[in-house]
């Protein structure tokens, strides 16, 4: 299959692990943003391989896990009222809030629908006019694009009875709150493919100059993963810091420009709590004022202020869950104590547990069945 | 027959739109006994076989032989899909529940439960199609059943079949018997029905559409036995996909499977959707696709039976027993490590991006 087959190479992808071993002079750190990186480097075992030359940490690129609590238990709560529909990406379902998940909340006769695009929702509202149909709006700046463009869709036709309750984050602002963290040991970043495809790479240029720090735009097949290593811990190596594209295949220097104005006319950037990092400054969008009627948290803001009252201790997941430690890098999964025992993919305490893409689940996934 | 139609006794009232199933045609009277003769019977209906069904239960004649019974249910959504639909696929599912097992497919019940307002065209053409996949796979269905329940209370139609058949021998001994270096073999492309019913229900658009595997076994098991495979087992990999059947066997055997991802056929429509869909075809249900364990050194063998048959012509073998190592069942990828293949938990969930 092209664009696959040749990034699954085994010849190349041995060829380059070789060369990551012999340009390395000591162990390196570097950290892969995207949750999908993160499995492809598990499915193939590439950590693995680079023992005692790279160390990788798994960054926080996944939306399911860094959905605040507080978004689902309110999804959950409106899934609840009489004549509405939660629309969803099928990934969010198994993810647990405060007490349970979606999954959960629609066994008990919740209304909750899979869909598998946002314009999907957009059709349920107009079959469903007796229904109002707030779609989950999670995901970085790729899935950004198509919440904003049902928004204009559902502005286009006139429809009433559709919100979305906005949940998405940007993916810079949370490499900027890592790096500014205590005890960050990140040396080069392998930056998410798929978000920059939209956004481009541009904005890294100044992170990268303040920093020190290489970020290579990186795909998610194990030669693009090893492609993105060797240039990463080659900048290191020649005491360089640059900005590099590994995945030009896909991605442009100034990114997807049709995508940026459509979220640029439905969202703005706004100070976003991001779960087991709390708030980070511009770290996600909100509807601007003019889409205000298609915005679930004004539209339902009873629910929302009953929501707030109940979760009025603060509690944004299992405190057993150390998901916040994970998402900065600090800890492995593999070293948290609940880890395979009772946390596990079929009864998660946390969301890195849940996601097809989480860091927890590739380890349980891939790593963890010699010690069960 | 003409007192009949002065009987008083009528709870439901025959409801004026004939081209839809009612609750009345469920209540035993005389629209389920027109229903029953007009359009089921005729349709299963064979005369000169030894099976009599005088009343609710077939009689079967005496065979020479141990007998296999299975039983399954089938809801499928949507009813239709590319390659098939749920007529086809109950009796294909349970004759190749009896064909793993060893056995020769000879008698099959259908039930139905329809809900109301089911179009009785639709109806038609799942029992139509019932009717061929029966001929096709040479078994007879013999016996049978009909409730109509009310509208929500099913998804337009469930059928239950279940069948006898008879055990041939020798039987392959099941998966206890599997050994180290036994070799390890799959029937053709993986992935292919669950692909295709999520592409249909879901309406993903893909181009083509993907066509389901359902497809009946009969006819690949007789190749293995025409060239006297020493077959250690044998089964359908449905609900679970390959990932499944192999930690059932490796649970019932005690040793570790392991399996060479990249011998793995896949179509590359089911590749195409499974990658952008985030979903492994491992754990993606089959319908007329099975895992065969044999000897050392009998794979190739296994193989070249196989491909005699059309339904099978794409076999190949996909990996190995050994001792039980890390994990009960390993893959090995492209870069070659061997890591563990974990079992697929709960329902498959399409990912965000």
């Amino acid at each position: 299959m092209k664009y696959l087959d040749e990034f699954r190479d085994p010849v190349l992808a041995r060829r380059l692990l070789d060369e990551i071993r012999e340009r390395v002079t000591r162990p390196r750190v570097l950290m892969e943003v995207c949750g999908g990186q993160t499995h492809s480097l598990l499915r193939y075992g590439i950590e693995t391989e680079l023992q005692g030359n790279v160390e990788l940490i798994h960054g926080p690129g996944c939306p399911v896990r860094v959905t605040p609590a507080e978004a689902i238990n309110f999804a959950q709560e409106l899934a609840l009222q009489p004549d509405v529909v939660v629309a969803s990406f099928g990934d969010m379902l198994r993810v647990p809030g405060s007490t349970r998940s979606l999954a959960d909340v629609r066994g008990a006769g919740g209304n909750v629908r899979i869909v598998y695009s946002p314009l999907d929702a957009i059709e349920l509202a107009r079959k469903k006019s007796d229904r109002h149909v707030v779609f989950f709006a999670v995901g970085f700046e790729t899935t950004a694009p198509a919440t904003a463009l049902a928004v204009l869709q559902a502005a286009a036709l006139g429809l009433d009875n559709f919100s979305l309750l906005v949940a998405h984050v940007r993916v810079l602002p949370a490499m900027e709150a890592l790096m500014a963290a205590p005890g960050c040991r990140v040396q080069g970043f392998l930056a998410a493919g798929h978000v920059c495809t939209v956004t481009g790479f541009e904005e890294y240029d100044d992170f990268v100059r303040r920093h020190r720090t290489p970020v290579v735009v990186t795909g998610f097949e194990p030669v693009d993963l090893l492609g993105g290593i060797l240039d990463c811990v080659t900048q290191l190596e020649e005491g360089r810091a640059e900005v590099t594209n590994q995945y030009a295949r896909s991605v442009q220097r100034s990114g997807n420009v049709a995508s940026q104005d459509v979220v640029g006319q439905v969202y703005e950037i706004a100070d976003t709590p991001w779960r087991g990092l709390g708030v980070i400054p511009a770290g996600g969008y909100r509807l601007r004022p003019e889409f205000q009627m298609f915005d679930a948290a004004y539209r339902f803001a009873d629910v929302a202020s009953q929501q707030v009252t109940n979760s009025s201790v603060g509690n944004s997941g299992s405190s057993e869950c150390h998901s916040g430690e994970v998402l900065s890098g600090r800890l492995r999964p593999i070293e948290c104590p609940a880890f395979g025992t009772r946390c596990t993919p079929e009864s998660p305490l946390g969301a890195p547990m849940v996601s097809s893409e989480g860091a927890c689940s590739a380890y349980f996934r891939y790593q963890s069945q010699a010690g069960r | 027959m003409a007192d009949e139609s002065w009987q008083l006794h009528c709870p439901i009232p025959i409801p004026a739109d004939s081209d839809r199933i009612s609750l009345a045609h469920g209540e035993g009277g005389r629209l389920m006994r027109r229903l029953i003769e007009e359009q089921i019977l005729p349709r299963f209906r064979d005369s000169g076989d030894a099976v009599r069904s005088p009343g609710d239960a077939a009689l079967l004649p005496a065979i020479d032989s141990g007998l296999a019974l299975t039983t399954d249910s089938f809801v499928a959504s949507p009813l239709f899909f590319p390659g098939g639909d749920v007529g086809r696929l109950a009796v294909f599912g349970t004759v190749n529940d009896l064909v793993v097992a060893g056995a020769e497919p000879l008698w099959l019940s259908l039930s139905l439960i329809i809900e109301e307002g089911l179009p009785v065209a639709v109806l038609e053409r799942v029992l139509d199609s019932a009717a061929a996949a029966a001929v096709e796979a040479g078994v007879r269905i013999v016996t049978g059943d009909t409730k109509v329940v009310p509208r929500g209370a099913a998804d337009g139609l469930f059928l239950n079949t279940s069948g006898v058949g008879r055990i041939l021998e020798p039987a392959p001994p099941g998966p206890e018997s599997l050994q180290p270096g036994d070799e390890l073999i799959i029937s053709g492309p993986i992935g292919r029905h669950g692909i295709a019913i999520l592409a249909a229900r879901e309406q993903l658009g893909l181009t083509p559409s993907p066509e389901t595997d359902c497809a009946c076994l009969r006819e690949p098991a007789r190749c293995l036995r025409d060239a006297a495979i020493p077959v250690r087992a044998m089964r359908d990999a449905t609900r679970g996909g390959v990932t499944a059947v192999l930690h059932e066997w490796a649970a019932a055997s005690g040793h570790t499977l392991t399996i060479d991802a990249i011998a793995i056929p896949t179509t590359p429509d089911v590749r195409g959707a499974a990658e952008l869909l985030g979903l492994d075809p491992l754990h993606i249900a089959n319908e007329g696709t099975m895992l065969i364990a044999v000897p050392q050194g009998t794979g190739a063998a296994a193989v070249a039976a196989l491909q005699g048959s059309a339904i099978s012509r794409e076999a190949t073998v996909i990996g190995r027993l050994g001792q039980r190592g890390v994990a009960p069942v390993t893959v090995v990828r492209a870069l070659g490590r061997e890591q563990p293949l974990d079992e697929p938990s709960g329902i498959l969930l399409p990912r965000i991006c």
